[in-house]
């Protein structure tokens, strides 16, 4: 599978999962298929994508099919098969295709789409099988948007490409449409924004996002998927059901249940692998499942051990787990020395067989001989918490029990191989260490510190250059007096005390006391944030405060918007396009509608404040009117030059 | 920091110490001068191993012409690692402050089983193989025929080891852990376990368990080279009288009895077999016999074996006597012995009986006397040997009856037999033990005191600290008990009678399955569980009543609403499981999901698992953890308490259940920078004569109105208490009072002890 975006929006947010695919499929791609030449034209000249599937070409259902490359484009599909002398091709225009049809997602259907296609261009049906449905989906998806777009464009009779460049965002997967509206959402002048530009036809949908790339990445990657790990109840331990009039008792199983038992028992997980469904159904073995459990339930050790005798693979769900208890060895080797109970039994020389004290009312004898048939309820309990623990790591949807029970067969694997870890040795012993110290009798070696985070690194350091440069300002006013009295001379002088003094003394070492240095940084980091922090804030610093609240918040939105216009004014030039063209000409119009709003404004307060108001929309103005400036000269130049070519061509 | 504490300048690794820990290193110090014994309680939390291991290593370094050497014992392995991690941090900062001459050699001393690095030894499962394992080819026969038959399996470790020579394995100096060790093995190819056993006499410091100095059966072996210029520490010592009793007790069954006559029949197998090849080996035994010791003397190392169960005084340095000397006459006294016991075995009553009457039934009936039964041990040895038996583990049982038979035969008085048919809770199922039960701790105990110049017994919880010194029958010329200074009142204990229903809550028997005590008990962890962040650990007073309440929380839901709040970890008979719910118990409190443990009075963990900072904030002690008080053996115990102490039945009891209420709920402090609430649910603990058992450091704790709490005002307290533990505090202590001392603060203090001036 394959996405080709010109858009690079789309590149930022492409998923590990799919960027992997992609490489592999054109890898094969490459190899297998000769690249139609056509289709790196097309690339080349429009915004456009297309999907490049591998899949079986059929005429009806039963057909086994043909394989080879279905490639589906925006304006015509194409497949081309893996055997290039086979004589079936397909090549037809999206306009010709009718309707198209697919199967439904199930355990034991192909993956098909079906497509109808217009009789008086091909005969015969045309009905692709992909390997997988996810496969089919995409394509699918595809089709019936190119389809639908196909239709707007019919019956709007407009030409389709300046559709397809405007509703380039509607390709985009739900999952991104989400993440937009979450951060709409969360932030209300975004959203006042955006209402504002993109729902009026200012900008588009795809200009808006263009500039806040860095918000729908840095949202993707603080948001990793979560995963969801096991619930902690413990759910695998089902109870039966009774109807209380017969004697027929009843268990429910839902793929969930059977996710926590397979990892809890390890036994019938490997009982599952190997019996279904070639020894039993699957209904069979979680039958058997819940008669084991049932005989549990009753506690009835010596009637398990019975039943276990008569039935060798009811025995696997009633006998003690082999596999734990050699993941328990396995484990156990990790354990922390100080927790290990293990080592202090191999070193007991009092408790040898029958010294000691036997039956002094702690230890209590156990019946040995159905030993093996008892399962208490604590062993679940320490089980069901250390899976919880190690939470779930499979990638699957749950639902097929296969393929959870393979899955989860693999990521144990993985797990296994990760356990040759050498350097734990050492981290234990570290740890151990660590835990040995009483923390409140030592000083504080490591003060803990917390990294600094800045989430908008631009806002800040442009702030922190103006506080700083107004600082800088302060202290020259403070420092220059002093500084002027001196001579040259004096200077020197004073210079020259200093230095002898240091030969005297030496340098302090550190050369900077850390406690000053520390000091004097705070102070500068304070006195910036706190200035920041203030700005706007203070009622009697800032001048916004005083206006009425309505005033002032229009006069920020005014702000904002004229901002996002500017910036997308001012990044359209040099223009090169039609479509830069248009869109300058669009903003040009925009903007000139604030030009009265910012008028009204000055008008709608008080007569005191009108100074104030006049002082904030000025920079506002000026900026809008050298965007105007720009535009004009820019339109003349553009007619002039347009001019000569023009002449000069004929 | 670096201080005076009267001459000895004494090294500690951090830079404060706690007023505590200067008295106990004060007291500790002058119990080392007058070359006496000594016992101290301090509470838990107050830094008591490393005060210790400062002090006794300061006062060694700063008396370099009589060095004194430390024998460290703690009751677990696990423990055994603690204590070794704190001495690398003081070690490291000696070394660092003081260079080479600072330098000891420290090592922890443990069975094969831990310290094998052979893999084919070590892949046994059990310690009796391990050490079956390793004796089969280590043992000096084996050796000696290998070196001819190269088929003959040895292993390279202890050969490697070997051919070094006694003088030239040398450990270099520092702390070996058993993990150390190990490495240390693998990487110079020498056998770590008979390493560690040589240097056992050059270390300057060896911590390892209680029994290698209390079990005559393993001190024989490991210990009997120890000088008298020896500190002896042993630490959470509050058990030591059950350790020292168990030491000295056997208890046969009909398993025993029957695998003894399978290892009979065995044995006269082998002699049979020797007769015909080798006869001449049997008649050197009895040769030897005849001349005098059953003991060769100087044993290889090897070839030593669990040594004998009786404390080296009474064991008799004379011939064995003439009629067990021969091979055959020996195992058929054996045989008449063992079909003694079945016998015995055989009864439908309990019968209890002293030494004295036994031993004269035995004479009686099956013709063995007193002093033969007394060499039976040495006799068994001495054949075991001269038949070149390696597979130890398989003759277990009958070394059980030879041991019993030694100490019924030396042994009269502070003993007893005991015959039980079967289980007294579980009368249906017929299992008849045959006990020898040791009452007086002072017998395992007093060749220790004897034979070492200062033993130092401290413990969180001796108190009442005047009944160990007639426990154990000795005389200490130090005996305090310390309180704690706290900079804040970061621990909360309480008393909890009633649920949320005002219904009374205990574990008496005749309340303990009433429902309506479980559902208050589980009401009481369910709202605890939502309210206390991190860690809490339950301990119950049994096994089978902790699985009884826990399946009727699972039963009724309660459990499961617990669920909600945070995984459930539980304790097990099995030692594995137990280990590694413990593990993924820390790593739930790690990752901030919080954990509950539930876990038994007396059981492993409340033996030596702390639950510290997050790891437990909380500590609910479900009823009062009496033991079985219809143990035949305790009430023999009790019996011989009575008539030789003049203790009481009653006082003994509460004090024995109260030093392990307040050893559990004693192990969430680590630090005053620690903090953790106890809860002591069970109506009878706000009884006066129960409460005021425990230490004093609980009690100065305890407020009056925290006495007779319910479920929902023990929440409210608790809702407090966290959210004023959350806040920021002055670590020094306020000003009148400090509780955080740095170097200045000592030199200002002089030679006083701070607790006068203080508080």
């Amino acid at each position: 599978m394959q996405y080709k975006e010109t858009d690079a929006l789309y590149d930022d947010l492409c998923l590990g999962i799919k960027a992997e695919w992609c490489v592999n499929e054109i890898k094969y791609y490459n190899v297998r298929t000769p690249v139609d030449p056509r289709w790196i034209n097309y690339k080349k000249d429009m915004a456009t994508r297309q999907v490049v599937m591998r899949a079986k070409y059929k005429t009806s259902v039963k057909d086994p099919g043909v394989q080879g490359v279905l490639i589906m484009m925006e304006d015509k599909f194409s497949f081309t098969p893996d055997d290039p002398t086979s004589s079936v091709k397909l090549n037809v225009g999206v306009g010709s295709i009718q309707k198209h049809q697919f199967t439904k997602e199930g355990n034991h259907k192909q993956a098909l789409l079906n497509l109808t296609i217009d009789p008086s261009i091909k005969a015969g049906g045309c009905i692709f099988e992909f390997e997988k449905f996810s496969e089919r989906d995409v394509c699918r998806d595809f089709v019936s948007k190119v389809l639908t777009k196909l239709q707007a464009t019919k019956s709007s009779g407009k030409d389709p490409k300046l559709v397809s460049e405007k509703s380039g965002d509607e390709q985009l997967s739900t999952a991104e449409m989400e993440l937009r509206m979450k951060l709409l959402q969360e932030d209300s002048d975004l959203q006042k924004l955006h209402k504002q530009f993109v729902i009026s036809g200012v900008l588009t949908e795809t200009e808006f996002w263009a500039t806040r790339k860095e918000l729908l990445v840095a949202d993707v990657r603080k948001a990793p998927k979560q995963q969801v790990g096991f619930k902690s109840a413990m759910i695998a331990d089902v109870r039966p059901l009774t109807d209380g009039r017969s004697n027929k008792v009843t268990f429910n199983l839902t793929p969930e249940i059977i996710h926590q038992i397979f990892a809890e028992k390890p036994a019938v997980h490997k009982a599952y692998l190997s019996f279904v469904p070639r020894k039993m159904s699957e209904m069979d073995f979680w039958t058997k499942y819940c008669r084991a459990e049932y005989l549990h339930r009753t506690r009835n050790a010596v009637a398990a051990a019975a039943e276990a005798a008569e039935d060798e693979e009811l025995a696997v769900f009633l006998k003690h787990d082999e596999i734990l208890a050699n993941e328990a060895r396995r484990k156990l080797r990790r354990v922390d020395p100080t927790l290990d109970m293990e080592a202090d039994e191999g070193d007991d020389y009092m408790h040898l067989p029958d010294h000691g004290i036997l039956r002094d009312g702690c230890k209590e004898a156990i019946d040995s001989e159905y030993d093996e048939y008892r399962r208490t309820l604590s062993q679940n309990l320490n089980r069901h918490a250390a899976v919880v623990l190690e939470g779930r790591a499979l990638d699957v949807a749950l639902g097929d029990t296969r393929t959870v029970a393979e899955a989860l067969s693999r990521s144990k694997q993985a797990e296994l191989a990760e356990n040759l870890d050498k350097n734990a040795a050492r981290a234990r012993l570290e740890r151990v260490l660590r835990m040995a110290e009483i923390e409140d009798l030592q000083d504080h070696r490591n003060l803990k510190f917390a990294p600094l985070c800045i989430k908008d690194p631009r806002e800040y350091f442009d702030s922190q250059q103006a506080n700083a440069i107004r600082t800088l300002d302060e202290t020259e006013i403070g420092t220059n007096p002093i500084n002027c009295g001196l001579s040259a001379q004096e200077a020197y002088g004073s210079l020259k005390n200093l230095i002898s003094e240091m030969k005297r003394t030496g340098f302090s070492d550190p050369v900077v006391r850390p406690d000053v240095a520390l000091k004097v940084l705070n102070g500068l980091t304070q006195h910036l944030s706190s200035t920041k922090f203030h700005l706007g804030k203070s009622p009697q610093e800032s001048v916004l405060d005083t206006l009425p609240k309505r005033t002032k918040e229009e006069l920020l939105h005014h702000w904002a918007s004229i901002q996002e216009l500017l910036k997308h004014f001012w990044s359209s030039y040099p223009i090169t396009t039609t479509y830069l063209d248009t869109k300058v000409s669009r903003l040009k119009d925009a903007m000139s509608e604030i030009y009265p709003k910012l008028q009204r404004i000055k008008e709608s307060v008080q007569s005191d404040f009108r100074h104030q108001i006049s002082l904030l929309v000025q920079p506002m103005l000026q900026a809008l009117d050298a965007a105007f400036a720009h535009y004009d000269a820019n339109t003349q130049k553009r007619s002039v030059k347009g001019g000569e070519r023009l002449n000069g061509c004929t | 920091m670096k201080f005076q504490i009267e001459e000895i300048t004494v090294y500690f690794p951090y830079d404060h110490i706690y007023p505590e820990q200067y008295s106990y290193m004060l007291d500790l110090k002058r119990a080392l001068d007058a070359k006496g014994h000594c016992l101290l309680e301090m509470p838990t939390g107050t830094g008591k191993t490393i005060a210790l291991l400062s002090l006794i290593t300061s006062y060694s370094l700063s008396k370099p012409q009589t060095p004194i050497k430390l024998l460290y014992c703690t009751r677990t392995v696990h423990e055994m690692e603690k204590t070794l991690a704190e001495l690398r941090l003081l070690y490291t900062y000696q070394v660092k402050h003081l260079g080479e001459s600072a330098q000891i050699l420290a090592i922890g001393l443990s069975s094969r089983k831990n310290l094998c690095v052979n893999p084919n030894v070590v892949s046994g499962s059990t310690r009796d193989s391990v050490d079956a394992g390793c004796r089969k080819r280590t043992a000096s026969w084996v050796r000696e025929l290998a070196s001819t038959n190269p088929n003959i399996e040895t292993c390279q470790f202890f050969d490697n080891f070997d051919r070094m020579g006694s003088d030239n394995y040398v450990l270099p100096a520092g702390v070996y852990t058993l993990q150390d060790l190990r490495s240390f093995g693998k990487e110079k190819g020498w056998c770590p376990y008979y390493l560690a056993r040589r240097m056992v006499r050059l270390a300057n410091v060896v911590v390892y368990s209680y029994q290698y100095l209390l079990d005559p059966k393993v001190s024989g072996i490991i210990s009997q080279e120890m000088q008298r210029e020896c500190v002896v520490v042993f630490d959470e010592a509050h058990n030591i009288d059950n350790v020292c009793i168990e030491a000295l007790s056997v208890s046969v069954r009909r398993q025993t009895l029957e695998g003894a006559t399978r290892n009979l029949s065995k044995m006269a197998q082998e002699i049979d077999r020797l007769k015909a090849t080798d006869a001449g080996r049997l008649r050197a035994e009895y040769n030897r016999l005849v001349d005098g010791l059953a003991q060769r003397g100087n044993l290889p190392i090897t070839d030593a074996w669990l040594s004998n169960p009786a404390l080296p005084d009474d064991i008799l340095k004379e011939a064995v006597p003439g009629n067990i000397r021969k091979s055959e006459h020996f195992l058929s006294v054996l045989r008449r012995l063992v079909q003694y016991l079945k016998g015995r075995l055989e009864t439908e009553n309990v019968e209890k009986e002293g030494p004295v009457s036994f031993v004269a039934s035995i004479n009686a009936q099956a013709g063995i006397d007193q002093k033969m039964m007394k060499f039976f041990y040495d006799r068994l040895h001495s054949l075991m040997l001269t038949l070149e038996i390696t597979d130890t583990d398989e003759f277990l049982h009958i070394q059980t009856i030879c041991d019993f038979a030694t100490l019924v035969g030396t042994y009269t008085r502070g003993f007893s037999i005991i015959i039980e048919p079967f289980d007294e809770r579980m009368p249906h199922i017929p299992d008849p033990v045959l006990q020898l039960s040791c009452h007086d701790a002072s017998l395992a105990i007093k060749p220790v005191f004897d034979r070492f110049q200062s033993v130092v017994i401290t413990s969180g919880t001796l108190s009442p600290i005047d009944l160990y010194p007639r426990l154990l029958n000795f005389h200490p010329v130090i005996s305090r008990s310390f309180t704690m200074s706290l900079t804040r009142d970061c621990i909360c204990p309480m008393v909890l009678t009633r649920g949320s229903d005002q219904l009374p809550v205990s574990t008496k028997f005749d309340m303990r399955s009433d429902p309506g005590v479980v559902r208050n008990y589980g009401r009481l962890l369910l709202e605890m569980a939502a309210a206390v962040p991190d860690g809490i650990v339950c301990f119950f007073v049994s096994y089978s009543y902790m699985d009884g309440i826990v399946n009727s929380w699972n039963e009724v839901g309660i459990l499961q609403e617990i669920m909600q709040h945070k995984l459930v970890f539980i304790e097990t008979q099995d030692v594995v499981e137990t280990t590694l719910a413990l593990d993924n118990y820390r790593r739930a409190c790690d990752c901030g999901r919080g954990a509950i443990f539930f876990s038994v009075a007396r059981g492993k963990v409340a033996e030596g698992i702390d639950f510290d900072r997050h790891y437990g904030r909380l500590v609910i002690m479900y009823g009062v953890p009496f033991q079985y008080t219809l143990s035949r053996i305790l009430l023999a115990r009790l019996e011989y308490l009575r008539e030789t102490f003049q203790i009481k039945e009653g006082d003994f009891l509460t004090f024995d259940a109260l030093r392990q209420a307040a050893q559990c709920v004693g192990r969430v402090i680590r630090s005053k920078a620690d903090y953790g609430m106890m809860i002591f649910a069970d109506k009878r603990y706000s009884r006066h004569d129960k409460r005021s058992k425990l230490p004093g450091w609980i009690l100065s704790h305890l407020r009056d109105a925290h006495l007779n709490l319910s479920t929902d005002m023990a929440l409210h307290i608790a809702r407090e208490f966290l959210r004023k533990m959350a806040q920021p505090y002055d670590k020094a202590g306020s000003s009148g009072k400090k509780t955080l001392l740095s170097q200045e603060d000592l030199e200002k203090l002089g030679d006083r002890d701070p607790a006068d001036m203080l508080f």
